[in-house]
């Protein structure tokens, strides 16, 4: 990590069309956006804006249309499925809303997991996934299985497992969407954490202004574009995060 | 990704589900074990005709008399007949594809010692008869040409014939005695065992022909009931065969309308024919067995095919966090194959307990033959491969993001 460069993601231009049989359908209509190392953004937008598409792109799991995409430095908009496959596992971290622990499986094997992919040594990646659950405050419940966990457990095994093998970038898609406004506080204190203490970048997609309130900038989309982009002010407030158009609604 | 790590991931999946696993694996215990014990009695009795075959002496054919025209019409039965001749032993003893030779004269007679006695049948011979008819002898001599032409009151006696008469001593040098004639006992031959037919063929004794002729039945014609011929090898019986039955033809003045006054039978095409039967027989049971792995095959693919659906969403999960599609497909093929490889490793050992088990209980010769239990254990490993190859191509060709969205 000599010479990483400043910028994690930067997308230029892209489009995303889906084709279902004769039906074409413009998910993206040419999104720039640049995340710098260290960002903590938070993605806004109704459903059916492009968010989800823009994060699929971003995690490498979904490929562009047309348009670039460079990841920490390195180009995957041309990318083959093994490379991308290679590119997720070691640049990306995913949290998912219903939090996807391999079930049956210990919480210390499941953050362990990516790291297998990785093809590390069995030491090499207990040592880290035992460290990456002490950062979560899981060291107690290693040995224990995702149905033996409450969901803001399952959720943080699920972070540590995110952290483990260092990656450039953590996606969060709806990360607290299954979980009490407590337990959802205290995941987001993490993330804040990991943000602050580590440096490590985040992007988190989210409905709930005082979800996106932890953030330090806010990316709205609205019909496959992004409306609005700008940092978090200090007197932000759920009211004035929430889209002019969804606060006239609630 | 390492393979060692491939492995584990995959017994790690096969544990999860136990139940599952097992009754998966039966499908395959059940094809290798029956296939071992259907291949395993098989041969078995394959074997047990071969042994046979070999215990009727090598390359051999018999010339049966009787069953011939005679004047006014009266026919007779096989061995019944007083058609064959010292003659026609000479000239069958000349011809280029015979080795040895012997003329038979069978009689039945009542062995008596002491105060043990035993009827039997007994057959007259010279002394090539040993060799022709492929038996052994288990102690003393048998008797010698001198013998034969002084037509010596020598007798060879069957196992079962000697344990009769002498249980628990040395019949060698004894003298019995039959039709109130005594003999000397020379030799004792070595157990052959039932025929095919059931016979004991122990039970028999052997003189030289000239004395069953000349001292047991005192006939006035001098009778030869067969002459057992030993041809040169097992590819010249059939030329032997047309050879004696040409030669015959002439000595005994058969036209070619005229039906014959002997039979030649070649006992090696016989033999020939009773294996190819058993060989038969094991193909098609080991046929039968195989189509039960087939089975078990299309089981495992199902279950797979199952386990497929059901952890979609974990494979998406995998596949996000940086699993190759390749990896996918290795997994799930490496739990079809351990699968099956472990119900092949017990169906080996359940198969040979199996046939064992039928071996001791129905009195069935068995033979397990170590080929047949490798051919068995690694076809099911490629019933692994193949059967598993669908489910784990399927696997692996998911998209990730319909995978994790999958309910």
């Amino acid at each position: 990590m000599s010479k990483a460069p400043a910028s994690v993601v930067t997308l230029k231009d892209v489009h995303k069309i889906y084709r279902t049989g004769e039906v074409e359908v413009h998910a993206l209509h040419g999104v720039s956006l640049e995340i710098k190392r260290g960002e903590f953004v938070a993605v806004m937008g109704p459903s059916g804006s492009g968010k989800s598409t823009m994060m699929n792109i971003i995690g490498c799991l979904d490929r562009l249309t047309s348009g670039s995409y460079i990841l920490d430095g390195i180009d995957v908009s041309t990318m083959s499925k093994n490379d991308l496959a290679d590119t997720r596992n070691r640049k990306i971290g995913f949290v998912f809303q219903s939090f996807n622990l391999i079930p049956r499986t210990t919480a210390l094997s499941n953050v362990e997991l990516p790291m297998v992919y990785a093809g590390l040594s069995p030491s090499v990646r207990r040592e880290r996934a035992r460290q990456a659950l002490a950062s979560v405050g899981l060291s107690a419940k290693e040995g224990s299985l995702p149905n033996q966990l409450s969901g803001g457990q399952q959720q943080r095994v699920a972070l540590a497992r995110a952290i483990a093998s260092e990656p450039a970038l953590i996606l969060a898609d709806e990360p607290t969407g299954a979980l009490d406004t407590k337990t959802a506080e205290e995941i987001m204190k993490i993330f804040q954490q990991l943000n602050r203490e580590r440096g490590i970048t985040i992007v988190i997609v989210t409905h709930e202004a005082d979800i996106a309130l932890h953030a330090l900038r806010i990316v709205r989309f609205r019909d496959g574009l992004i409306q609005e982009d700008r940092l978090i002010q200090p007197d932000d407030d759920i009211l004035s995060l929430q889209h002019p158009l969804e606060a006239a609604h609630s | 990704m390492r393979l060692i790590d491939i492995q584990k991931m995959a017994i790690h999946a096969l544990g999860k589900n136990k139940i599952q696993t097992a009754l998966t694996m039966l499908g395959i215990v059940i094809g290798v074990s029956a296939v071992i014990a259907m291949v395993s009695l098989g041969q078995g009795a394959q074997k047990l005709v071969q042994d046979q075959v070999a215990g009727m002496g090598t390359n051999v054919l018999q010339i049966q008399g009787g069953n011939g025209n005679f004047a006014g019409g009266a026919r007779q039965g096989a061995d019944q007949g007083q058609s064959l001749t010292e003659g026609d032993v000479e000239a069958i003893k000349q011809l280029p594809t015979v080795r040895l030779v012997t003329p038979i004269a069978q009689a039945q007679g009542q062995f008596v010692f002491g105060n043990q006695n035993w009827q039997t049948r007994v057959e007259g011979s010279n002394e090539n008869n040993l060799e022709i008819r492929g038996w052994r002898l288990d102690s003393g001599d048998f008797f010698s040409e001198n013998d034969v032409r002084t037509a010596a009151r020598v007798v060879v006696l069957g196992k079962t014939v000697a344990n009769t008469l002498f249980p628990g001593s040395d019949p060698i040098g004894q003298t019995i005695r039959i039709r109130n004639l005594p003999y000397r006992v020379v030799g004792v031959l070595a157990a052959k065992g039932q025929s095919a037919q059931g016979q004991d063929q122990d039970d028999t004794a052997m003189m030289p022909y000239t004395t069953v002729q000349k001292k047991m039945l005192g006939a006035a014609l001098p009778r030869i009931n067969r002459i057992a011929v030993s041809a040169v090898s097992a590819q010249a019986t059939s030329a032997a065969k047309d050879q004696i039955t040409n030669l015959l033809h002439e000595r005994h003045g058969i036209r070619a309308n005229q039906q014959d006054d002997f039979r030649v039978n070649n006992l090696t095409e016989v033999a020939e024919a009773a294996e190819q039967t058993t060989a038969v027989m094991t193909l098609l049971l080991g046929s039968i067995a195989a189509v039960s792995l087939l089975v078990g095959g299309i089981g495992i693919m199902n279950i797979m095919l199952v386990s497929v659906t059901e952890r979609t969403r974990e494979i998406g999960i995998r596949m996000a966090i940086g699993s190759r599609g390749s990896y996918i497909r290795m997994q799930f093929l490496a739990e079809s194959i351990i699968l099956c490889m472990l119900g092949g490793l017990i169906g080996v050992v359940f198969g040979m307990g199996l046939s064992i088990g039928i071996a001791r209980f129905m009195g069935w010769p068995s033979y397990i033959d170590p080929r047949a239990a490798t051919i068995a254990f690694l076809f099911s490993a490629v019933t692994g491969v193949f059967f598993g190859y669908y489910p784990a191509h399927k696997a692996a060709s998911l998209d990730p993001i319909e995978a994790l969205r999958y309910e």
